[in-house]
């Protein structure tokens, strides 16, 4: 999101989203089909659990030693004929990549789906240089034609509808358009097969790097990222720094949990193996290829408060189920990654302040610790940045005064009395029938849709103390 | 029946805002032979100030909380929140002070009041105070937190006279998340009104719940759309037959 429509405050931002009739109607079906899907294909799968847990535990013992796992990675991708860059900022991956299409020569790149590449916000700098980015992934396809950001993890163009689909390519391709999938798909398919054939460059993500034998993994089911990875002179790999795992061993833990959790599926219908360029005597592949290694703020969390978020598989089941995210979608949020994980991924490539408001994105209603495969405690690190907004005073003053008013409040008795008392005189003229239906100030935030109910005549503990009845 | 006693952490919203709740689980309890007691000076549990971050706050609460409750055998907590509060994040606020061993012991011995009756009573059979149709809303906390979905639901699907019927999406968040619901009412209204609307597809008459949290987003809403469903807390449905 650009500055200018980061300005609008985070709640407006959130209220537009809900004006948004087809955006609306968008979340509802694709979040609840993949929260059943998620379901189901858990249920017939009784292994589930134990490997969610194996695969966490992987994940921290990685990150323990993550130098000594990259370093692996590194010699091996360099042994099988590939270059390894590594990118302490966004602004140095996006360097590197431009560099590596200057000196080839490049005029077009074709992408398969990356949020690493969306996070350094690739394709403006490709764009910049003279290089021609193509997104041939359905969704991140529709939305590069759109002009917009992704707004769900795995499923990009996840806010449109299959009729907002058709018009767009109606108008983008010049050529009708029916809004029927399939009718869709074949269009984009024609558009870009020509744009395979055509790109100098093939740039992905990485979902895995396998350190003990260089092997980039590539999950992915539309076939896309086979052409990237094969058609093209040269490969570009980008990949944040915590994606590396030791063995192929471990990446079956991954592969068992990660399509179930993003779309239900046992396995995603395309798992790619990526080891370097090609090799003589093979048929297929780059001549070149580069693996980015992206910092960009993780490595100063391996022990910082946000660790846990090092772990995510980036499969999206934490939005899918956040009752936030589905009422508001992907934008609303302003950053690359959206939903409660995203939270934490923004403060942790971002910084704390940029998350002022949405560490409060959240009723803490833990669904999302529920969904991830790896069981990061979400609300938790949510907690902690809220703290540190606080302690930062990076919280609005009044807020704090609020708070620091509540704190005495409950430490003492007296004031906790006086402050019901207080509570029935000053709601009177607010008080019918039982309820209170309208509060001034920002109690009226409440009352805007909710009634309230008034604090009783006398509280529990006023009766408790006076009558016997209750004691006896 | 039971020669046991027990302490009532009636919350904040529960002594303010719903203290026929308080009333019932004393009437309910001493019913099946418990000798109740009220700690006097409660005021919160302080999960309001660590939600918002506000620890060291939250932590000075949790002291005189474990203080008041320090000699009692059970403490009964009417809110799958404020018990989770207490179970989870007491030991961990407290650590390493003078109360660290205190709030752990405390910990073990508070139980929500749904949990109280079916696992530490073992009584599961009561009449229903407004006989009907009854759907229950999970509470986050008390699903996700403490990992209850059978308790509230075993006592409901035995009471006498109600019939228990399930509510699509049960699971799922009321909206309410303490200060989530005024810093982002929209949201949090949005939330709400689907929810609501699975409540009425049920065709129950009363929604239960075991959080005043939840039951003060859900009745606030229910009553302001004038709903004939109310929100009940599930010791005012157990109460009956008195």
């Amino acid at each position: 999101m650009s500055d200018a429509e980061l300005a609008t405050p985070f709640r407006q931002r959130a209220g537009g989203a809900m004006k948004d009739t087809f955006l609306q109607e968008a979340l509802t079906i694709a979040t609840t089909k993949f929260i059943d899907l998620r379901r189901d294909a858990f249920a017939s799968f009784p292994e589930g659990e134990a490997l969610r847990d194996q695969a966490r535990a992987i994940k921290e013992a990685t990150l323990q030693h993550l130098d000594q796992h990259l370093e692996t990675l590194i010699g091996n991708v360099e042994r099988l004929g590939g270059h390894v860059h590594y990118a302490a900022t966004s602004a140095e991956a996006r360097s590197i990549i431009v560099d590596i299409a200057r000196r080839t020569g490049a005029k077009m790149a074709v992408k398969s789906k990356s949020m690493a590449t969306e996070e350094i916000h690739l394709n403006e700098a490709l764009e910049a240089a003279g290089v021609t980015p193509v997104e041939t992934d359905l969704g991140e396809y529709i939305i590069q034609l759109a002009h917009e950001r992704p707004s769900h993890i795995i499923a990009p163009a996840i806010h449109k509808t299959k009729g907002q689909v058709a018009e767009l390519f109606s108008r983008e391709l010049k050529r009708p358009a029916e809004p029927d999938p399939e009718a869709l798909t074949r269009i984009a398919r024609g558009e870009l097969r020509e744009k395979f054939l055509q790109a100098d460059l093939g740039i992905t993500g990485a979902n895995f790097a396998v350190a003990d034998s260089g092997t980039v993994v590539l999950v992915t089911n539309e076939g896309n990222g086979r052409m990237v990875t094969s058609l093209p002179r040269v490969h570009v790999a980008v990949m944040g720094v915590e994606k590396v795992v030791p063995s192929f061993t471990d990446l079956m833990v991954f592969l068992a949990i990660l399509a179930k959790s993003a779309t239900g599926q046992k396995l995603s219908v395309y798992t790619s193996l990526v080891q370097g360029p090609r090799r003589a005597g093979e048929l297929e592949g780059p001549d070149e290829f580069h693996l980015v290694l992206l910092d960009g703020g993780r490595i100063a969390q391996i022990d910082g408060p946000l660790r846990e978020a090092l772990s995510c598989l980036r499969c999206g089941a934490c939005l899918n189920v956040c009752p936030v995210y589905r009422q508001i979608g992907g934008h609303a949020y302003g950053y690359t990654y959206p939903g409660p994980i995203g939270i934490l991924l923004t403060a942790m490539l971002e910084g704390t302040s940029a998350v002022k408001d949405l560490a409060h994105a959240s009723s803490l209603c833990g669904a999302c610790l529920d969904a991830c495969p790896v069981r990061i405690d979400i609300p938790r690190m949510l907690i902690e940045l809220r703290r540190e907004v606080d302690d930062k005073k990076i919280a609005p003053w009044s807020e704090r005064v609020a708070f620091k008013l509540m704190a005495k409040l409950l430490q003492s008795p007296r004031l906790y009395r006086f402050a019901a008392r207080s509570g029935r005189l000053l709601q009177r003229p607010f008080a019918r029938d039982g309820r209170i239906s309208r509060l001034p100030l920002s109690f009226g935030e409440w009352t805007r849709t909710r009634d309230l109910p008034p604090v009783a005549a006398r509280t529990f503990q006023e009766r408790w103390a006076s009558e016997r009845d209750l004691r006896a | 029946m039971t020669d046991r006693r027990a302490s009532l952490m009636v919350t904040c919203l529960g002594d303010l805002f719903f203290p026929e709740v308080g009333v019932s689980i004393v009437r309910l309890l001493r019913k099946l032979g418990v000798t109740v007691d009220v700690p006097a000076d409660q005021t919160c549990c302080g999960l309001p100030l660590f939600n918002s971050g506000y620890h060291a706050d939250a932590a000075a609460v949790a002291r005189r909380t474990v203080t008041l409750f320090k000699d009692s055998e059970h403490v009964v907590v009417p809110s799958g929140s404020c018990a989770w509060m207490v179970k989870h994040e007491y030991p961990g606020l407290l650590a390493g002070t003078p109360l660290a061993r205190a709030a752990s012991e405390l910990a073990a011995r508070t139980h929500e009041f749904s949990q109280f009756l079916v696992r530490v009573l073992g009584v599961t059979e009561f009449t229903a105070a407004v006989p009907g149709r009854v759907t229950y809303h999970d509470s986050c906390h008390l699903l996700r937190g403490l990992h209850e979905s059978e308790s509230p639901r075993t006592l409901l699907g035995k009471l006498k006279g109600a019939d228990l019927v399930p509510l699509p999406g049960a699971d799922e968040c009321c909206g309410f998340g303490g200060s989530f619901a005024v810093r982002l009412p929209e949201v949090s209204s949005q939330i709400l009104a689907k929810k609501l609307a699975n409540v009425e597809s049920t065709g129950a008459g009363c929604l239960v719940a075991c959080d005043a949290g939840c039951l003060m987003q859900m009745g606030g809403g229910l009553t302001r759309a004038k709903s004939r469903v109310r929100a009940v807390h599930l010791a005012e449905l157990l109460d009956g037959g008195r």
